[in-house]
């Protein structure tokens, strides 16, 4: 019974559209917005701490050669440019978690789905607050190991 | 003049003859329950390491030495190694299978992703159980002070 599987072709009444078009013109394969630009940064996020693991647990097992080693190692973690590195570092794993928190949230959370918008704008506050609270240190830190206060 | 004939549609396909396991499924799955870990065993690392005292600048060899001179940091480091190391691994894995559509790049890329991340498991793994706080070749004044003076 073609007639009933495949429906008429009548013309329907055009429903106005929900969904408001983009503003700007966003290409034509992703749909722009939080939506996209969370994906991008969570993948940006997530490969950059990917390998800077892989070189983590490298410089950490010289720990196993000798102390002296280890310590050199070490120690160049506590230079100005390194030290701005570990803050990169923390900036990009704030968001990468808390974004995965969202992402976790919008897939089992009944509620999650219909406020990614919102819980993409907390995750960005939060992100702020965090980077907020853990610059300034960061920053004294640098500053003190490069003006002669060497480890504590 | 044939005529079309359209299917009726939401007709079921046919039952797959046996079913596998669903890996991917698992990997998604992997993906939300180790986040979950990670967010308390990285921040705790990080907090630790990094933010707290004098931050990097008072790590050295005697203070890793006082943190695995109890279990606690013996297990902490153990399951953040294997938790973070799979976790990016994985999603390293679907990235590959994202973008590298030739089939000889996928396959080298997506095995130098199982190797590398087996022989670090590994390596990392050795070196938290056989973590000797005082080693014979130390230099002077590189030891923790529990050590026994030579
Ligand atoms: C801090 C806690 C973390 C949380 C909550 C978290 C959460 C997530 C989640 C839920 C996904 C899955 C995305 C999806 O399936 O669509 C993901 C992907 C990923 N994560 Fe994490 N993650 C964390 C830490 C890490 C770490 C430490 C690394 C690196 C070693 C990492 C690397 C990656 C990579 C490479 C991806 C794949 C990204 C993509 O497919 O676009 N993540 N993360």
């Amino acid at each position: 019974m073609p007639e009933n599987s495949a429906g008429t072709l009548a013309p329907q009444p055009v429903a106005k559209p929900k969904i408001k078009p983009p503003r700007r013109l966003a290409g034509t394969l992703y749909r722009g917005r939080e939506g996209m630009w969370s994906w991008v940064l969570h993948r940006i996020t997530g490969v950059s701490i990917y390998f800077f693991l892989l070189v983590h647990i490298l410089d950490t097992s010289v720990v196993r050669i000798s102390p002296q080693a280890y310590n050199a190692v070490i120690d160049q973690y506590k230079t100005p440019i390194m030290g701005l590195g570990e803050l990169a570092l923390v900036i990009a794993i704030g968001y990468h978690a808390l974004n995965g928190l969202r992402i976790i949230l919008i897939d089992f959370w009944s509620v999650g789905a219909r406020h990614q918008r919102l819980l993409f704008i907390i995750v960005i506050l939060l992100w702020i607050v965090l980077v907020a609270g853990f610059a300034p240190r960061q920053i004294s830190n640098i500053i003190l190991e490069a003006t002669g206060h060497p480890s504590a | 003049m044939t005529t079309e004939t359209i299917p009726a549609p939401r007709s079921s396909y046919a039952p797959p003859k046996k079913r596998r396991v669903n890996w991917e499924k698992w990997g998604w799955l992997y993906m939300r329950i180790s986040g979950l870990f990670l967010v308390v065993l990285i921040f705790g690392h990080l907090f630790v390491n990094l933010a707290s005292g004098a931050g990097v600048r008072e790590i050295d060899f005697a203070f890793i030495a006082g943190k695995y001179a109890t279990p606690f940091w013996i297990v902490w480091d153990t399951l953040l190694l294997w938790f973070a190391l799979i976790h990016g691994a994985n999603g390293m894995r679907t990235i590959v299978n994202d973008y590298a559509h030739r089939v000889v790049l996928r396959r080298v890329l997506l095995t130098a992703i199982l190797v590398s991340t087996v022989v670090l498991l590994v390596l990392g793994t050795l070196v938290i159980y056989t973590f000797d706080p005082c080693p014979a070749n130390a230099a002077a004044g590189t030891l923790p002070t529990f050590c026994p003076v030579k």
